[in-house]
């Protein structure tokens, strides 16, 4: 941990009080200031090849036939058959509707979780109440518990609210989240100074119009981290969508994409568009917010 | 926990008895009655939102929280010990251990136990390692560093689903581009999807792919936060690259190992993903003789393709106590590795 956060609100999440360092050489503060060699670009570049690689190969696969998919070599550079097998993922297999789909998932998964872990991590962070230790303790300790605990009795509770292949089955489970609470009130503790509330309290603001005024602008930073992270999580999230959505019915992306991979001779090129599709626009919010996400990333990482 | 509600014990939440968010002077001129009322129902207003309002934050959270995560968690070891029929998921018969025991012998549990440490290990160990190699090179002064930590956090945005499927290709035996690049040194194209150890390495590349940048990132974090005055000293003394980061980078960092460590190991006893999509038949045997199926993936097999959801919620709770046992020991170890300083 940094050891000295200064408690202004105004940090941007991108720069972290422990960035790469901007000055000379060793001024005493953290972090290395040697430059790196020839070797460390080349292992660098040869391990950034190895991570996009895969992602590239994506798009070139789908934009083959799947003749071409079905010789050797395997091909190496761009087809001209992209369009066709967008085309058929987007009309033909339901991946218009998926995309659709998952967009209202995350995107309401991404609002709700970050509104309720700030409300409640200001209250666990600044205010005191009774039972907060306990309550506390408890959220703690079912965030390190494996999804696969709970999907048995939420099945049943699906089942029986007739929820089943509707989009609440998957939005609703996930809309408050343990680590959202734990991460708000991590950043709030610091961030926000008390002296600000009592001032506030001192002209008589009531509590809501301390979270509106007060609150909710000091953890503004936080708030877009830990709203891109959790989008990125609900729009990936696979176990229990795919336990809880059918692919015929309203599936999310990656529930249509398994949709696409079953069958005796699965469509090569078809599954490959739409693993593009199912990508794409998370690599485009990366090409866009990368340095953000990057600083989220390594600004939550860091604890104790 | 019976201190008083409301603030901090450093902030100056009125006393009672003496109203109004204004401090009051003592020669206050007498306020007439109809202020008077207004400022105590302005007080009682204040005192009781201080002491309420705490609550109404955590509520919604808790109410969700404590619906759809603290109950199921509950209720799948009530479930463990009935018999519940996926075709008919509200009706439950009392079985008692019998889905433990049925597990017991079941060999495929104990299959899956076994390919879920396997693949465990070998999907953690190098990505960790590989994770603290490439963040002490991103810490080296760079040109393009934020391209470079960018690049490498987007196997972290690829879902599953996408990955596998694409990794599923190109381990293909026939045409797969891994196939094809063996040949070209002149070895032979392996069956990737049939042998134990050939399947079990292909998802675990999977894993390594997806995750071994983000752990980068985090191991970088921490590094950055190592006093720059640590690496002079050992410099002073003559040591060198090598050695700073052996005596220098990796004790500061052994907190944040554990820590991903222990994620990592989570990570691994919930592989459901990969295994399913890996398998190019398509069923959730984690292939043809079981040979990748993890123990999430058996749970889902058990649970949603046999339709036995008692058996699953039992396959859930052990999962669970393996897990237990595996915080456990690592905790034990973190307390010898203290202790041995």
């Amino acid at each position: 941990m940094s050891a000295t956060v200064s408690s202004r609100q105004t940090r941007d999440p991108a720069a972290p009080a422990h960035t790469a360092p901007r000055g000379g050489r060793g001024r005493g503060r953290a972090g290395r200031q040697l430059h790196g060699g020839k070797i460390t670009y080349a292992v660098l570049i040869l391990f950034t090849i190895g991570s996009l690689f895969p992602l590239v190969w994506t798009a070139i696969a789908a934009s083959r036939t799947n003749t071409r998919l079905a010789q050797t070599p395997p091909p190496l550079w761009f087809g001209s058959n992209l369009f066709n097998n967008l085309d058929k993922a987007w009309n033909g297999a339901n991946m218009g509707t998926a995309l659709l789909n998952t967009t209202v998932v995350a995107g309401t998964v991404a609002v709700s979780t970050v509104l309720f872990s700030t409300i409640a991590g200001f209250a666990f962070a600044k205010l005191r109440f009774r039972f907060k230790n306990i309550l506390l303790m408890l959220t703690i300790g079912t965030m390190m518990v494996p999804p696969q605990l709970s999907v048995v009795p939420l099945y049943m509770m699906v089942a029986k609210l007739e929820w089943t292949d509707q989009l609440q089955a998957v939005i609703v489970p996930t809309l408050v989240s343990a680590f959202g609470v734990f991460f708000m009130r991590q950043y709030l503790t610091q961030a926000l100074p008390t002296e600000l509330i009592e001032a506030a309290r001192m002209d008589g603001a009531s509590s809501l119009r301390i979270i509106w005024h007060v609150v909710f602008p000091a953890a503004r930073p936080a708030m877009a981290v830990l709203g891109m992270l959790t989008f990125v999580q609900s729009w990936n999230d696979f176990f229990w969508p795919f336990i809880a959505l059918t692919q015929n019915g309203n599936p999310t992306m990656q529930v249509a994409l398994t949709g696409l991979s079953r069958g005796y001779t699965p469509d090569q090129s078809l599954i490959m568009a739409g693993a593009l599709l199912g990508t794409l626009p998370l690599l485009i919010a990366f090409v866009l917010f990368g340095k953000q996400i990057v600083g989220g990333i390594m600004q939550g990482a860091v604890k104790g | 926990m019976t201190a008083p509600s409301g603030f901090t014990p450093d902030t100056a939440a009125p006393p009672a008895g003496q109203g109004g968010a204004a401090p009051r002077t003592a020669t206050a001129p007498a306020p007439d009655p109809a202020e008077q009322r207004r400022r105590d129902r302005r007080s009682r207003r204040y005192r009781w939102d201080v002491r309420w309002s705490p609550y109404a934050f955590v509520a919604p959270f808790f109410v969700f929280f404590a619906a759809f995560g603290l109950f199921p968690l509950l209720y799948t070891g009530w479930a463990s010990l009935h018999q519940v029929e996926l075709t008919d998921p509200t009706h439950m018969e009392w079985a008692g251990w019998h889905n433990f025991s049925r597990l017991w012998e079941d060999e495929f549990f104990w299959k899956a136990l076994r390919n879920t440490f396997t693949i465990g290990v070998i999907s953690t160990v190098p990505q960790l390692m590989m994770a603290l190699g490439i963040a002490h090179l991103l810490n080296y002064r760079l040109r393009a560093s934020m391209f470079f930590r960018v690049a490498i956090l987007t196997p972290y945005a690829t879902s599953v689903a996408a990955a596998t499927l694409v990794f599923a290709l190109l381990f293909g035996h026939d045409y797969g581009m891994v196939n094809w690049s063996l040949g070209l040194v002149g070895l032979d194209g392996i069956d990737w999807q049939n042998g134990t150890w050939t399947s079990q390495i292909a998802v675990s590349t999977i894993v390594i792919w997806r995750w071994t940048g983000y752990n980068a990132l985090i191991y970088l974090a921490a590094m950055q936060a190592v006093p720059n005055d640590l690496y002079e000293s050992a410099a002073l003394d003559g040591a060198s690259r090598w050695k700073q980061f052996l005596h220098v980078t990796v004790p500061s960092l052994r907190p944040t190992i554990l820590f991903t460590v222990v994620v990592s190991t989570i990570g691994a006893t919930q592989l459901f993903g990969e295994p399913l999509l890996f398998n190019t038949a398509g069923t959730a045997t984690g292939g043809a003789d079981h040979q990748y199926q993890t123990l999430g993936l058996y749970m889902y097999e058990q649970g949603w393709v046999n339709l036995h959801l008692g058996r699953a919620s039992a396959i859930a709770w052990t999962m669970f106590l393996i897990l237990l046992l595996i915080a456990a020991a690592n905790a034990l170890f973190a307390r010898r590795l203290r202790k041995s300083q």
